[in-house]
């Protein structure tokens, strides 16, 4: 499959794919969209990518180990959910708002961090199967 | 009070990280927990003497009635004593028993678990509080006996004893369930007043018998006398401690305990009478066809425990008081005896009492100490056995028409028991030394000093029963229901009848002692009624148990899992479509509140359907693969139309990774197989539409009820006002369900570590050994 | 509709159950994924299904004006489908790995797990 105008298309792609992704999941609070898909979107850009050109400059391009990505995103949607008991003593998950709007955002808050560790995991999770599953075959 | 209870508890707890600790010299530090216990339980013999009752209660669950309220009372003075007293003995006696043992930690660990359940056990004034203490004394006591793990018969009898022991507590249990029912209160000091009510309730004879259920299997009644022969297995400190002075003796407590209670009916003392009679005897019989002491200390003891029963169930004051200084009478000799045994072991390497001879010239304090504990179980006077026999027979003498067979049987066991008192603590140490245990040399002082300490304190006791009197035997007279009592332990009591019956006691024991000795042969004798005895019923019942589990496991548990999911499916339909159509007559569906159908519709299902029989039928797994895909983006089109963007963007891109996927791997995959014949087929595909049918009609019916919107409506109101979002369900995701959210993507990530380590670390390994 | 969607979950559930009683190891994961999508789709259909209607509050209001479909079942399959991605790729892999091990994909002979210890 790796035909040169899947390689260029794929060049282009991933960049594009990838700003879209983040798109998704930063609109994911006002219109469909979020982590999930937004990390699932993300890891098809990167799938995309290997099956054009080899896991192994997808690899390079990645340069760590996507399974790092993991225990990241668990940690930013962890800590996003006990900033308000450290921050403002109140209970587990409550949101914390900064006070004004942001373009395409919108609000910031805490929910918006809590989405970014989703997306890092699902992200994670799935470049480590695909790219382990394919790398042992 | 509270802390005295828990402190056994928390002294385990402390070995399981200290223990390395306590293994060598400082073992014997560990004795200084029961001590301390024994010196605060001392301390209030004056305000029980003077008939109060102290108590302390502490709420746990006040809902269900569990509330951790203790109260103590003479008798529950005189079990904590003996607990902590013996205890003390005993910690210290294992130090140099069990010496440098690798899991010396571990068996103080039990210990001290099972001193703290026992002290809970007779402190508890709340009947299910007392059922919790009584279990964990069951489980400590299994965990003591198969302490030596290594051995089959260990690990076996303790099996056997959890099994009799904790089915007794699963009656204990239903008895106070039963019991707290009929009184309105699980508190024992109030179901005292409450007894008149309780005697005439319609569940007064089940809750008698289950007590009883309870009651005979802990203290070893007859039939169930047969695991604590077994549990002898145990060391040596273990079955003085648990299996002669206190566990089994929890019995006989609950038994006194539910004196003032339940007792004073014919049921309650005919009953007790008879087993009590029966098991005395029949136990005190099995003493005379024993070699090893232990055994013989075991029937003795079961015999006692029969003789404790049996007074119990004459119930009069005479009695009653004759229980309780029998249980201390027992107490200090049993031990004794026990302990010997333990040293004898220890030093000689064997029990078996037709070898034993002479050894009172290598270890004189012990062969004293065992001289002194013989003639205590003889009842020979100025000993305190000989108070308690004597009260025996006077218990037995006031018992009317049935006055002189219950001496006769109070007699004999008295006879039996002093034989095997002698047996045990007398024959060891008289005679010739035997050339081979010329070397044997007398144990560390921790050994000897515990038994010698016993047997003075049954001769110092003899002398001025005063001692015991009013401090212990009177309190114990009161808390069992009879007030003011006007019987006084007195050594002498002058030429009466009883002294007569003791006189003769001892002389026919004696006789019996030199005339019949302990021999291979007669054990093996009474060895061809083994067909016919408890232990061998149990057991077959054990094995065919076991015979029909292992049937009924090959039968469903089969290694199959197309019959673990057939026979599943099959019952699902066959029950769940039961109760559907027997409820009523048909299936109301509302066909007009249903949305109407475009062609668009039609043809997204036509294509779906047409995609699952591809990919029933496929026969290369590429095309099963690719109608999948087409089956998981018909989903996605579904999703589209009913207003659910999120859904259909997720399955949309999960569908194409699963595709991504299975392509990566189809390789490596196994064939496509097609092995079932047309048969199993027909069948495997008649039980799956059924099932499917049932799923539809199922799903037909939800459709028909009215649906409950509460909290979807909720998170709807709020998702703006609260949470700031418009889109709901990202805002359920994120906001309002955030923790489960945090759950399911740490599922995700244990699923890809799995997967890594499935392929990774496993590869490595394959390596590792083709290159070995 | 709802009446063909319902036959729909059926049919997704009898092929799920269908191919799991079959004897080959990859069919079983395909009855797997099948009965997923089954499962999916009866919480979507159960939770009551409406045309042009997303849960999603509208321009500048801050709460809904009309009918909207119900967002909690829909929140249920979405994790459920991301789950049940990990939950395949798993028994993939596993499938990978026993069939290299057991060297067979017939079901009924790994009925004796002991054997390939």
């Amino acid at each position: 499959m790796k035909t040169i105008i899947l390689r260029t298309a794929s060049n282009y792609m991933l960049p594009l794919l990838l700003v879209f992704s983040v798109f998704i999941l930063l609109r994911g609070h006002y219109l469909p969209g979020g982590g999930f898909v937004g990390g699932l979107i993300a890891s098809i850009a990167f799938v995309l990518h290997a099956f054009a050109n080899g896991l192994g400059d997808t690899r390079q391009l990645i340069r760590f180990h996507p399974g790092f990505l993991m225990p990241t995103g668990l940690t930013v949607s962890f800590l996003s959910g006990v900033s308000p008991i450290i921050f403002a003593g109140k209970p587990l998950m409550t949101g914390l708002w900064y006070p004004h709007h942001l373009p395409i955002v919108g609000n910031l808050g805490s929910a918006l961090f809590f989405d970014i560790g989703v997306y890092l995991v699902v992200l994670g999770v799935t470049l480590t199967i695909i790219f382990t599953i394919s790398e042992s075959v | 009070m509270l802390s005295a209870i828990l402190l056994g508890f928390i002294f385990s707890i402390f070995l399981v990280f200290a223990g390395k600790y306590f293994k060598g010299k400082l073992a014997v530090l560990s004795s200084l927990v029961p001590l301390v216990l024994f010196l605060y339980f001392l301390s209030f013999i004056p305000q029980v003497a003077n008939g109060e009752v102290i108590r302390a209660n502490y709420e746990w669950v006040p809902s269900l009635g569990l509330n951790l309220d203790f109260a103590l009372d003479g008798l529950s003075l005189l079990f904590s004593l003996l607990i902590t007293g013996i205890g003390f003995l005993v910690f210290a006696y294992t130090a140099a028993y069990l010496k440098g043992h690798d899991y010396l930690d571990r068996f103080y660990g039990y210990l001290g678990m099972f001193m703290g359940a026992m002290l809970g056990l007779v402190l508890s004034d709340n009947l299910l509080s007392m059922f919790i203490f009584w279990e964990l004394t069951s489980i400590s006591s299994f965990f003591l006996i198969g302490f030596n793990n290594t051995s089959e018969a260990s690990r076996k009898s303790a099996v056997l004893a959890l099994a009799i022991t904790g089915s007794g507590g699963f009656l204990l249990l239903a008895g106070a369930l039963l019991l707290g029912g009929v009184a309105g209160t699980y508190s024992i000091s109030e179901m005292v007043g409450l007894s008149d009510s309780i005697v005439q309730s319609e569940s007064y004879l089940w809750i008698v018998l289950l007590i009883f259920g309870a009651a005979f299997t802990k203290s070893a009644q007859f039939p169930f006398h047969f695991w604590l022969p077994g549990a002898m297995k145990a060391p040596t400190p273990v079955s003085t401690y648990l299996h002669s002075a206190t566990m089994v003796k929890a019995g006989i407590y609950l038994l006194l305990r539910f004196t003032p209670v339940l007792g004073g009916e014919d049921i309650w003392n005919t009953t007790l009478i008879t087993v009590g009679g029966i098991t005395m005897f029949y136990a005190a019989v099995h003493t005379l066809f024993r070699t090893d002491l232990k055994g013989v200390l075991a029937y003795s003891t079961i015999a006692v425990l029969g003789l404790l029963v049996f007074l119990i169930g004459l119930g009069t004051e005479y009695a009653l008081t004759a229980a309780a200084v029998y249980i201390i009478v027992h107490a200090l000799y049993k031990a004794t005896l026990f302990l010997i045994t333990g040293i004898i072991d220890h030093e000689t390497g064997t029990r078996d009492v037709t070898r034993l001879a002479g050894l009172r010239k290598v270890m004189f304090p012990v062969a004293i100490a065992g001289f002194l504990a013989a003639l205590s179980s003889a009842g020979m006077p100025p000993f305190v056995g000989f108070i308690g026999k004597d009260l025996v027979y006077e218990s037995t003498l006031h018992m009317g028409s049935w006055a002189i067979v219950l001496t006769v049987l109070a007699i004999a066991t008295n006879i039996l028991v002093l034989y095997a008192g002698f047996v045990a603590g007398i024959k060891p140490f008289t005679g010739k030394l035997p050339e081979s245990f010329s070397k044997v040399h007398l144990p560390s002082f921790l050994m000897w000093l515990p038994p010698v300490i016993l047997a003075v304190l049954g001769l110092v006791v003899g002398i001025f029963p005063g001692l015991i009197d009013g401090p212990l035997v009177q309190p114990v007279v009161n808390a069992v229901g009879i007030d003011d009592s006007e019987l006084h332990l007195k050594l002498w009591h002058g030429f009466n009848t009883v002294l007569g019956l003791s006189a003769l006691t001892l002389g026919v024991g004696f006789l019996l002692y030199f005339l019949v000795k302990p021999s291979k042969a007669k054990e093996k004798g009474v060895a061809r009624f083994d067909f016919i005895a408890p232990l061998t019923l149990v057991n077959n019942f054990g094995n065919s148990f076991r015979t029909f589990s292992n049937w009924w496991t090959r039968i469903f548990q089969n290694g199959f899992l197309r019959n673990y999911v057939s026979t599943i499916i099959l019952f699902l339909v066959v029950l769940v479509g039961y109760s559907l159509f027997s409820d009523h007559d048909g299936i109301p569906i509302d066909f007009s509140s249903f949305s109407r159908m475009t062609y668009y519709e039609m043809i997204i299902m036509g294509i779906m359907f047409l995609a699952i029989l591809f990919v029933v039928g496929a026969r290369s797994r590429l095309t099963a693969v690719v109608a999948m895909g087409v089956v998981g983006y018909a989903i996605c089109l579904m999703f589209v139309i009913y207003s659910a963007p999120d859904l259909a963007m997720t399955q949309f891109s999960i569908d194409t990774l699963t595709v991504i996927l299975f392509v990566l791997v189809l390789s490596s995959l196994p064939k496509y197989l097609s092995i079932s014949d047309y048969k199993m087929k027909a069948i495997d595909g008649v039980l799956s539409v059924s099932f499917g049918i049932l799923i539809t009609l199922i799903a037909l019916e939800v459709l028909g009820e009215p649906v409950n919107k509460e909290v979807s409506n909720f998170y709807a109101d709020n998702a703006y006002v609260m949470a700031k979002g418009k889109n709901v369900v990202n805002v359920i995701l994120v906001d309002f369900r955030g923790v489960d959210t945090l759950m399911e993507i740490s599922v995700l990530t244990i699923a890809a570590i799995g997967v890594f380590s499935l392929l990774k670390l496993r590869l490595r390994r394959d390596d590792r050994e083709l290159k070995d | 509709m709802e009446v063909l969607l319902a036959i729909m979950v059926g049919t997704l559930y009898a092929s799920g159950i269908y191919m799991i009683l079959r004897r080959s190891l990859v069919k079983l994961i395909i009855g797997i994924i099948l009965l997923g999508n089954g499962a999916n789709l009866l919480i979507f259909l159960l939770g009551r299904i409406a045309k042009g209607s997303p849960p999603i509050i509208p321009g500048d209001s801050k709460v809904f004006l009309e009918a909207y479909s119900d967002p909690l079942p829909q929140a249920l399959i979405l994790t459920a489908i991301v789950i049940s991605f990990g939950l395949q790729s798993f028994a993939i892999v596993l499938v990978k790995r026993a069939h290299k091990v057991v060297k067979t994909d017939d079901l009924d002979e790994m009925n004796a797990t002991d054997e390939y210890s």
